[in-house]
C-alpha cells in the first residue's frame, strides 16, 4: 500500500504539495490527474525518495520512506518500477543492457541466461519484437522509446509501478497502445500502479480511482463515476477542458489523414 | 540616499554567496565520502573503470604528447637565447630536464586534461542529471556512484599519472633533439647537465603532483556535472565551470605542492 500523509513540499516562494493525502490500496491502479506543472512528478518523485518533502509522511509497504537509510531506500526501490516521463534510458547502453539493468534481484541480474529470457520476456509484454534489443534508445520511435522504459520498470518484477506521463509526446494511436498496455500489465502481473498524467480520457481507461490535483492540494478522489457526478467546479472545469482539447485533437488528427 | 540600499545588495549578495559556497563544500564533502564507501561495491566500477580507462588514457596520449612536445622544444629554444654565451652549454641539459619534470610537464598536462576529460566528464554527467538518467539508475535502487562516478574518478588515477610521465619524457626528448640541432650541445654534455642538477625528489615531486592533478580533473567535473540543473543551458554551464575549476584548483595545488615540497 502507498499513503501520502499531509504531504507538503515549497521550492524557494513556490508550493507545490500543500498538505497533500492520498492513498493507494493493493492491486489497485490510482490515476493523478492534473494541469500541466501543477506537481504531479513531484509528488510521485516523493514516493520513490527521489524528492524528500518539508512535511508529511510517505508510507510504502509500511515503510516511512523520507526516514529509510541509503540501503532501506535502495532496497524499497527495488520493489518499485519508475517510468519516466522522457523515458530517461541510458543512451550509452543498448536496449538489452537497459531493461537488463532493471533486474534488481543482484543473484539474477548476474545471471547471463535468466537476463537474455528476462529481456525477451519483458520486450514481449510490450509488444517489441526480441531484435529490438540490440538496438540504441536513439535509433527507437517516441513510442517504442516508452514502451522500452516500460520493459526496463517492470524487468524486475516490482509490486509497485508509477508511471509518469507515460502518453505525454505520444500520438493519440501511440497514446492508447501505451494505456492498453498499461491496463493489460495491471491484469497479468498485479501491480499496484500510481498513473500521473493529463490525459483524462486515458486516465478514465486504466484507472480504478482517480485523483485531482489542483493548486497543491487533492481536489478530489474517487472512481471514474464518483469523479464524473463531483459538484466541484473545479474537477468540471478540468475535465471539460481537457475532454474537449481531446475532442479538437482527433479531430485535427482525422482531417490529416484525409 | 542610496547608501543604504547598496548597503542591503552588498549584504544580501555576501550572505548568498557564502551559502552557496557552504552547500557546495557540504555537498563535496558528502560526495566524497560516498565515494569511499561506494569502494565497496568493485563489482559495480571496475568493469566500468577499465573501460574508461582506455577511452581516457589512450585518447588523451596523443594531445598529451603533443603538448609535451611543444613544451620542450620552446624550453629548449628559450635556454638557447638566455644562456648562450653566459653560461657553459651542459646547463641547457639541466634547465629542460628540470623545467620538464618539476614544472611544465604536469602542470600543462593537468590543464589539458581538465579541458579533455574534466569537460567531458561534466558534460556527460550534466546531460544524464538533466534527462532523469541519473533518477532512473536511482529509482532502480542503483547507486550513481559506484556506476557513474567511481569509474570516472579510478580510471583517471590509473591513467593520468603515466600519462604525465609519458609527457615529461617525451618533452625532455624534444627538448633534447631541439638542443642538439640549435645550440650545437652535445649527448655528453645534455647528459651532464641532466645529471647535474638532477634529484631523485624531481621524479617523486613530478610523481605527487600528477596524482593530485588527476584527482582535481576528475573529481571537480564529476562533482559539478552530477550536481547540473536546468537543461541544456545547465550543462553548458557545468561544462564552463568544470573545466575553470579544475584548471584554477590545478595552479592552486601547484603553488601549495612546490611550497610543502621545495619551499
Amino acid at each position: 500500500m502507498i499513503e501520502l500523509q499531509h504531504l507538503s513540499k515549497r521550492f524557494l516562494d513556490n508550493v507545490v504539495l500543500d498538505g497533500v493525502d492520498l492513498r493507494v490500496d493493493d492491486g489497485q491502479t490510482v490515476a493523478l490527474l492534473g494541469p500541466s506543472g501543477v506537481g504531479k512528478s513531484v509528488l510521485l518523485k516523493h514516493i520513490i525518495g527521489l524528492i524528500k518533502p518539508d512535511s508529511g509522511d510517505v508510507i510504502v509497504d509500511g515503510l516511512h520512506v523520507p526516514l529509510l537509510r541509503r540501503k532501506e531506500l535502495a532496497e524499497l526501490r527495488s520493489h518499485i518500477g519508475y517510468v519516466f516521463q522522457a523515458g530517461a534510458l541510458f543512451d550509452s547502453m543498448s536496449v538489452y543492457e537497459n531493461i537488463r539493468l532493471g533486474i534488481t534481484d543482484e543473484t539474477c541480474y548476474r545471471d547471463d541466461g535468466y537476463c537474455t529470457d528476462r529481456v525477451r520476456e519483458c520486450l514481449r509484454l510490450v509488444n517489441l519484437a526480441p531484435e529490438v534489443a540490440q538496438k540504441f534508445p536513439a535509433e527507437l520511435s517516441g513510442g517504442m522509446r516508452k514502451r522500452v522504459s516500460i520493459s526496463r520498470a517492470i524487468a524486475g518484477k516490482p509490486k509497485y509501478l508509477l508511471y509518469d506521463e507515460p502518453t505525454s509526446g505520444l500520438d493519440p494511436v501511440n497514446a492508447d497502445v501505451i494505456d492498453g498496455l498499461i491496463e493489460r500489465l495491471q491484469q497479468e502481473i498485479g501491480v499496484t500502479s500510481v498513473v500521473v498524467t493529463h490525459d483524462v480520457r486515458g486516465a478514465f481507461r486504466v484507472a480504478d480511482r482517480i485523483a485531482l490535483l489542483w493548486q497543491a492540494k487533492i481536489r478530489a478522489v474517487g472512481t471514474s463515476e464518483e469523479i464524473l457526478q463531483s459538484k466541484d467546479p473545479a474537477v468540471h472545469q478540468f475535465l471539460e477542458r481537457d475532454l474537449e482539447m481531446a475532442v479538437i485533437q482527433s479531430e485535427s488528427d482525422d482531417g490529416s489523414h484525409v | 540616499m542610496n547608501g543604504v540600499p547598496v548597503a542591503l545588495d552588498l549584504r544580501r549578495d555576501v550572505g548568498r554567496w557564502s551559502l552557496r559556497t557552504a552547500g557546495h563544500a557540504g555537498r563535496f564533502t558528502f560526495l566524497l565520502f560516498d565515494m569511499v564507501r561506494g569502494l565497496t561495491e568493485w563489482r559495480i566500477w571496475l568493469p566500468r573503470m577499465v573501460e574508461q580507462a582506455v577511452n581516457t588514457g589512450y585518447g588523451s596520449l596523443f594531445i598529451v604528447l603533443l603538448v609535451s612536445g611543444f613544451a620542450g622544444a620552446v624550453t629548449s629554444l628559450q635556454t638557447g637565447y638566455q644562456f648562450t654565451g653566459q653560461l657553459p652549454l651542459y646547463v641547457a641539459g639541466g634547465v629542460i630536464v628540470e623545467s620538464m619534470i618539476l614544472e611544465l610537464g604536469p602542470v600543462l598536462s593537468g590543464l589539458i586534461l581538465a579541458g579533455r576529460i574534466g569537460a567531458r566528464y561534466a558534460a556527460e554527467l550534466g546531460t544524464m542529471r538533466v534527462t532523469e538518467q541519473i533518477d532512473a539508475l536511482e529509482s532502480l535502487g542503483r547507486s550513481p556512484i559506484s556506476h557513474l562516478l567511481l569509474p570516472r574518478v579510478i580510471a583517471g588515477l590509473f591513467v593520468i599519472p603515466p600519462l604525465i610521465m609519458f609527457a615529461d619524457t617525451f618533452g625532455v626528448l624534444v627538448g633534447w633533439v631541439t638542443a642538439k640541432s640549435t645550440l650545437g650541445i652535445t649527448d655528453a654534455d645534455f647528459v651532464y647537465g641532466a645529471r647535474y642538477f638532477f634529484r631523485p625528489l624531481d621524479l617523486w615531486y613530478s610523481l605527487i603532483k600528477s596524482y593530485f592533478f588527476a584527482a582535481t580533473v576528475t573529481i571537480i567535473p564529476c562533482y559539478i556535472g552530477y550536481n547540473t540543473q536546468q537543461g541544456a543551458e545547465g550543462v553548458g554551464r557545468s561544462t564552463t565551470a568544470a573545466v575553470v575549476a579544475s584548471c584554477v584548483t590545478i595552479l592552486l595545488l601547484d603553488t601549495v605542492i612546490t611550497k610543502l615540497l621545495l619551499g
